[in-house]
């Protein structure tokens, strides 16, 4: 597992209070980890915070599940 | 239009002297401080370093990790009396029309530690607005009924009322207005504050309200004492269940008082000094007694705002004196407040419980601290000092002031069929 994804998995355990066996790539925030919208507002800038990203909202509306996280910002870090 | 009868069902309390009811009680009974040094933050720069802060109280345990970051502290306070208070009135919401069942909630700042972190954290940065989605409904005090009514699944009235230091009084008042109109059968009404933190004791020590006794704090709230100095800053909540009593009747609810009347009124004075003479406190007293169909000869007690401010203490007796006449002399005053400190917006709620609990139990909770009389008070008159009294209390009256010149008042009576 990437560094990102760890520290991607690490934020989504701690800020929906679920099990890390529950973080897989596939796992929807709103669907399967019981987010709402203000949650997933708040995953989106934690994810800005820990890796100093400005994530517009267009692309915000993409990332649905730990995968999508992930892959955007696996693409968008530097 | 004939009104309803309105009885109390159901207490909850969350207070710096208990957490829960019978703690809080006993506590009044036996004359405890609830005031000690503030441990939430560090006081080394402010003027006083001292409140009544809820004790033994851990968010995280009762709410879990991840709700109990939603909601501001004085979220969780209202959360836990109100969950003691269905309890207490044995609720069985699944088989009850929860369309009729409303939620009515004083505060009198709302979510203030809230609304200070995350300012605090956009000063801090380089103008980028990066506020947390859950800032607002965290904040607003709106937020307290709305999460009690989700949690129950309650969707009859649903609002808070905001009048500073008498909004829980207001609440009842209310709750109590809209049972007696048929409009609810059931109200979780009550109050909830939690501003000991920089803004709120930084705040109000900036306007001086604030008792400065930091080499003595359990003694720092002295009602009606020669010495007194300011109010100390109180936290928690109280919730009170009103009903009709045909509906409190029908499930076969258990019954503390009767809740007889309620009386507003407005000092148009000052934004932060009690009228001099009392005239509005007068007139709320007046306000409460007229709407229950009651005398002054029918008080035994009066449970007053009593904040332990050098005017706020001579106002409200002044007036108590004047209206009451020579009944003030027969009945009972206490300063609750000397022992839990000023809750701002849970005052009227857990001093409308210490008054109902009085009218219950025949016993008048004390105005502790006293050591020196103070000439400016009539020495006829029964402060309750030191320790509690016990007598007839067929009914009590609370009173409870605000900044802004708000003045709430409520009357429990003796429940006979």
């Amino acid at each position: 597992m990437s560094d990102i994804a760890s520290r991607v998995k690490a934020i989504i355990v701690e800020k929906l209070g679920v099990d890390e066996n529950e973080v897989t790539p596939e796992a929807s925030f709103t669907n399967d980890l019981g987010a709402d919208s203000l949650d997933t507002v708040e995953l989106i800038m934690e994810f800005e915070k820990e890796f100093n990203v400005a994530i517009p909202d267009d692309q915000a509306e993409n990332i649905g599940t730990v995968g999508q996280a992930i892959a955007y910002l696996e693409k968008n870090v530097k | 239009m004939e009104l309803k009868r309105v009885v109390v069902t159901g207490l909850g309390a969350l207070t710096p002297i208990g957490n829960n009811v019978p703690d809080y009680w006993n506590a009044l009974l036996a004359g405890v401080s609830g005031a000690n040094f503030i441990k939430s933050f560090d006081t080394t720069k402010f003027k006083t370093k001292f409140a009544c802060e809820v004790k033994n109280f851990n968010a995280e345990d009762i709410f879990g990790k991840k709700e109990a970051r939603k909601m501001d502290p004085f979220v969780h306070y209202a959360m836990v009396a109100a969950d003691e208070a269905v309890r207490d009135a044995d609720l069985d919401f699944p088989n009850l029309d929860t369309n009729r069942i409303g939620v009515i909630w004083g505060a009198g700042i709302g979510g203030l530690k809230t609304f200070l972190d995350e300012v605090s954290n956009f000063a801090k940065g380089d103008g980028t607005p990066r506020y947390n989605p859950y800032f607002i409904p965290k904040m607003i005090l709106d937020i307290a009924p709305g999460h009690i009514s989700i949690k129950y699944g309650l969707r009859g009235p649903n609002f808070s009322t905001v009048s500073a230091c008498a909004s829980g009084t207001n609440a009842l008042i209310d709750s109590f207005n809209y049972i007696r109109l048929g409009t609810a059968d059931v109200i979780i009404s009550g109050g909830s504050e939690a501003i000991i933190n920089e803004a709120g004791m930084g705040g109000f020590n900036a306007m001086h309200a604030l008792s400065t006794r930091n080499d003595d704090p359990a003694t720092a709230s002295r009602p009606f004492d020669k010495d007194r100095d300011g109010f100390v800053a109180g936290e928690g909540s109280g919730a009170v269940i009103l009903e009709s009593l045909e509906h409190a009747k029908a499930r076969g609810a258990k019954i503390y008082a009767e809740m007889v009347g309620g009386g507003m009124s407005a000092d148009a004075n000052h934004i932060t000094a009690p009228h001099p003479e009392g005239l509005g406190a007068r007139l709320v007293m007046t306000n409460a007694l007229t709407d229950a169909g009651l005398t002054t000869s029918d008080i035994d007690y009066i449970n007053v705002h009593g904040t332990s401010t050098p005017l706020g203490d001579i106002s409200e007796t002044k007036a108590i004196v004047s209206l009451f006449g020579d009944n003030a002399y027969k009945l009972n005053i206490s300063s609750t407040k000397s022992m839990t400190g000023h809750l701002l917006g849970a005052a009227g709620a857990i001093e409308a419980i210490a008054s109902i609990l009085a009218v219950k139990n025949d016993i008048v909770p004390p105005t502790i601290n006293h050591f020196t009389d103070d000439p400016e008070f009539d020495p006829q008159l029964n402060f309750t000092f030191n320790k509690a009294q016990k007598r007839l209390v067929r009914t009590a009256q609370s009173n409870t002031f605000g900044f802004g010149g708000h003045n709430a008042s409520v009357i429990f009576k003796k429940y006979e069929e």
